[in-house]
């Protein structure tokens, strides 16, 4: 190697002076000789590591091109799982409701595939198969059985029935491989909670069942692990749940609604007593997940815990809870209503005016939105924001699904005047009926905060407190006249004291804005009301009530009376008894007398 | 006298722009590419029609899909190869810086459909990956900085790109997906190599990769259980890799014939993953042969040509973008070989996938880009040569 000429030579610097040129020149042809080359030294390493590179990609390839020929020309062998291999565990736990019904459970069965060369009547067996798989055709399978081939699966599981007719064809090459399969033997109710299983690593002799969504792939560690004790108890009821899910898919199809969700939830331990999403599924034939379009547009697509709506009104129950409770209001105090208000060049208007001023009372059961706008702009933001965070709708909901974590909720880019004022009444917010309906929960039970879950509980939870005893019920006073004189009347189930506040919010559009005619709607109740027990949840996406002279849309049209079934037949299921007025019980006992 | 210079193209002013463009491309690298996809479409129509049924659709739903996209991936491929090497350096930092924000936001605004790991986004008519994005415009990234630190006085910018590089592996570490953050690693890797690395930091970076391996082996069942099924001497039957490697073998040297294919009812991923089970049962080991060859005359063409080529951003970004690609045809093709651990990674060109055929179109067109034919000076290295 040689000595690095230096940039500014003295001698030549000295020379370039007595000769009055500039000794710059030097420095920069210096400078541009020594980068020349740096760069062909660099250049020319680069061509021989290029060089290599190409050897190495072509080995490579050629590796691959021989390895598939040589795989082409052998023979197709029996596949066995080496003894070293991964132990693969079959014993996964059930899962049941809060009652012990099996929910999900295991089902032994058999995977069935041949040995071509033992087969003895290739004929026989073809025409015997087909006959008894009707999705197998009898020419493919004779070929398949006549060709060299050694091996070839069959089927991956079958029913008890098929196992005893393929041996009854008596044929010696036909093989069975035990599986143990997930069963769900109640079809597809609470298929959204259960989510679905499959087969992980298979071998002929044995399958690993793994969970891919809901409780199953939640709980999957738990569920596999061969050291637990008992079945996984859920705070679901199956006898609930299918009550649920039949009166929401009989109110989905009456009022031609896209899809329905309903949350059942114990108002004091904030277990989900059922949780239903129409379209649902079946889990034992799980669809696969649709890899473009919409994942809403899914039947997979869980409504309750993954999808966020703006829910429209319901929310003005957290905005009068919070006035109340700031003692900012009382119930009784007259508010301005007069439409439209004005507000950073957006009109807030309300659906139906009960004249130009209201008191707190009215505002709620009538929904006055402008009332209630009036009120958050008294209350603020910032508190505003700070209660809805502590009810947990600023959070994607605690509930033990895989689902639920990615479900945030969309909040306003900046909580200003205006988004604090569409937040009072439920728009510009979004977020996810379970989350809905633990806060509510929290609202009428007394005041103190619920979390929602899927896990039974024993013990009510000792939350923390969000509002006082006397603001709770003076809420739940308000949502029992919104059922007895508001928006909700279809909502009165006799015996059961229903009381609720109904959200009918319009659908907002991919492209911004909002549409006209295309609603969700919501009816948060809470049953009986003197001192709730339950929590119920009710939504439906784009319903349209067409018993009238013209369609109506509102939530007190369509979903109250689809959650006043659902209580109505639910209710007794929880071992709730009707109360009978004191006059209805004397005209009761008169008659008998 | 007038010498002429092998290999050298006289410019000529004023030319317009496609003659020039047609004369001075890569014709056999766009030729090559052509019959990929060409391929990839005809396989689509085995390999994508189980799919389309189980999900309701028309037959032929994702072969028209492929074809629109597969017609959009090669405009732009055109586009982009016309482009200069400093427009595409500026575009690409732009998109590096892009691509980059987009993955950082996949957390908060991405989806799942349902497969556990959030890597894309949903635009409700298709889905896109940014980390499909990203890697072509992370080689230029990359290319641009370490060029540049090879100036006199030049920026840090190996240091720089390797801080790029790791948080960008902590993204998709993140997500998780260990296939893209290799892929970036291996990227990068190679343009710091042909940069003139030194080699006793190659082989230290070598040594960390195994004690990765070997971190991963010991802490992830996931992880354990793909190398495991991979070193034992048997296949589990029922494993995506078993019916590939029947696929193979049942197709021989000349296939089962058209349409005579059975793989692609049973494996999930044939149109995208192991769409080469379906080319090797369908046709045989024949066009498995042609669909190498195909990808190791793009990858030797372009080191060739790269090898003349002076400018040290231009060799970089090139390099890295052809290696890029041919280490994810070679990994795919491993795979299904049997020669790698099963990873899930698509063939560039012959798989499905929207987001995956626009991003490689991107690549490839830059690759083009790099590799026209332009005055490498060659004939002043002759005129000096000839002073002395």
């Amino acid at each position: 190697m040689s000595l690095r000429t230096p940039l500014r030579p003295l001698a030549r610097v000295l020379d370039a002076r007595a000769k009055g040129e500039n000794p710059d020149a030097i420095e920069r042809e210096n400078l541009r000789l020594r980068h020349e080359a740096g760069r062909d030294k660099l250049r020319q390493r680069a061509e021989s590591r290029l060089l290599l590179m190409s050897l190495v990609f072509l080995l490579a390839f050629g590796a691959v091109g021989a390895r598939m020929a040589a795989l082409a020309t052998t023979e197709a062998e029996e596949p066995r799982v080496a003894s070293s291999g991964a132990v693969i565990h079959t014993t996964r736990a059930d899962i049941v409701d809060r009652q012990g019904r099996v929910l999900a459970t295991n089902f032994a069965t058999n995977a069935l595939y041949a040995h071509p060369h033992e087969i003895v009547d290739a004929r026989a067996a073809a025409d015997g198969l087909a006959e008894i798989f009707p999705e197998m055709d009898a020419e493919t399978l004779y070929q398949r059985f006549t060709s060299e081939r050694r091996f070839l699966w069959l089927r991956r599981y079958l029913s008890p029935e098929q196992e005893q007719a393929v041996h009854d064809l008596g044929e010696p090459g036909l093989l069975f491989g035990p599986r143990e399969m997930r069963l769900y033997p109640n079809g597809p109710i609470a298929a959204h909670v259960l989510g679905g299983a499959g087969f992980g690593q298979e071998a002929v002799n044995a399958a690993e069942v793994i969970g891919i969504a809901g409780v199953e792939a939640q709980f999957d560690a738990v569920l596999r692990d061969p050291g637990q004790t008992g079945p996984l108890t859920l705070s679901l009821d199956l006898t609930v749940q299918a009550t649920v899910e039949e009166v929401l898919a009989g109110g989905m199809a009456l009022l031609n609604a896209q899809g329905a969700a309903a949350v059942m939830m114990d108002a004091h331990t904030g277990e989900i007593i059922a949780m239903a999403s129409l379209p649902d599924f079946d889990p034992n034939n799980r669809p696969r997940p649709a890899l473009e379009g919409d994942p809403a547009d899914s039947p997979l697509f869980n409504r309750t815990v993954q999808g966020v709506y703006e829910l429209g009104s319901v929310f003005k129950a957290f905005t009068v809870a919070q006035a109340l409770d700031l003692g900012l209001f009382n119930t009784a105090d007259m508010i301005d209503t007069r439409g439209p208000l004005r507000m950073a060049g957006f009109n807030i208007r309300d659906f139906r005016s009960y004249g130009p001023s209201q008191s707190v009372h009215d505002v709620f059961i009538h929904s006055s939105n402008i009332g209630t706008a009036r009120m958050a702009q008294v209350i603020g933001g910032e508190r505003q924001r700070a209660f809805l965070d502590l009810l947990g709708l600023l959070e994607p909901a605690p509930v033990e699904l895989v689902e639920a974590a990615n479900a945030r909720p969309l909040l306003p880019q900046r909580w200003g005047d205006l988004a604090t004022m569409t937040i009072s009444y439920g728009h510009g917010l979004s977020t996810s009926p379970v989350s809905l309906a633990a806060a509510y929960a929290s609202l009428v039970n007394g005041g103190t905060l619920i979390r929602p879950t899927l896990m039974r509980q024993d013990a009510p939870q000792q939350g923390q407190r969000v509002i006082s005893e006397a603001t709770s019920a003076a809420m739940r006073g308000l949502m029992r006249a919104t059922v007895t004189e508001g928006t909700a009347s279809f909502g009165e189930v006799a015996g059961y004291a229903v009381g609720g506040k109904t959200g009918t919010a319009d659908m907002p559009r991919a492209s911004g804005g909002y549409y006209d005619d295309r609603n969700l709607v919501t009816f948060a109740a809470a049953f009986p009301m003197h001192d709730p027990r339950y929590v119920l949840i009710t939504t439906l996406q784009e319903p349209v009530e067409t018993s009238g002279s013209e369609p109506r849309r509102t939530a007190g049209w369509t979903a109250v009376p689809v959650a006043a079934e659902i209580i109505r037949r639910t209710a007794p299921l929880m071992g709730l008894r009707p109360e009978i007025e004191p006059s209805a019980l004397d005209a009761l006992s008169s008659a008998s007398r | 006298m007038t010498e002429i210079a092998h290999g050298t193209v006289i410019v000529q002013s004023g030319e317009a722009v496609l003659p020039r463009w047609w004369r001075t491309v890569d014709r056999v690298t766009i030729f090559c590419v052509l019959t990929l996809f060409a391929i990839g479409i005809l396989l689509g129509f085995a390999a994508s029609t189980p799919l389309a049924e189980r999900n309701g659709l028309d037959p032929f739903h994702y072969v028209i899909r492929q074809g629109a996209f597969g017609a959009m991936g090669l405009s732009v491929m055109i586009l982009v190869s016309m482009m200069g090497p400093v427009t595409i350096r500026r575009l690409g930092v732009l998109g590096f810086f892009g691509a980059t924000l987009a993955l950082a936001m996949l957390p908060a605004f991405g989806t799942d459909f349902g497969q556990g790991a959030v890597r894309w986004f949903s635009l409700g008519f298709a889905s896109v990956q940014p980390a499909e994005f990203l890697k072509p415009v992370f080689v230029i990234f990359t290319a641009w900085m370490i060029a540049s630190s090879q100036e006199v006085a030049g920026p840090p910018g190996k240091t720089v790109s390797l801080f790029a590089m790791i948080v960008i592996v902590g993204f998709l570490v993140m997500q998780p997906d260990f296939g893209q953050a290799a892929l970036i690693i291996f990227a990068w890797s190679v343009i710091y190599f042909v940069a003139g690395a030194p080699m006793t930091l190659l082989f230290a970076l070598m040594g960390l990769v195994g004690l990765g391996g070997v971190v991963a082996y010991n802490n992830s069942e996931h992880v354990a259980r793909r190398i495991d099924g991979f070193l034992s001497a048997e296949i589990d039957p029922n494993t995506q890799i078993a019916y590939a490697a029947d696929a193979i073998r049942n197709g021989g040297v000349f296939g089962a014939g058209l349409g005579e294919g059975t793989v692609r009812w049973t494996l999930p991923d044939a149109h995208t993953d192991f769409i080469i089970a379906v080319a090797a049962e369908e046709y045989g080991v024949v066009l498995v042969f042609l669909i190498i060859a195909l990808f190791a005359t793009i990858t030797l063409r372009a080191f060739f040509r790269l090898m003349r080529e002076r400018d040290p951003f231009i060799r970089l970004a090139g390099t890295g973008i052809a290696s890029l690609l041919a280490l994810q045809a070679f990994i795919n093709l491993g795979v299904a070989a049997r020669l790698l651990p099963a990873k899930g990674m698509t063939l560039p060109f012959v798989s499905y996938g929207g987001s995956s055929v626009i991003a490689t179109g991107i690549a490839v067109g830059m690759l083009l880009a790099f590799t026209r034919l332009r005055p490498q000076g060659e004939i002043g290295d002759i005129l000096l040569s000839r002073q002395r």
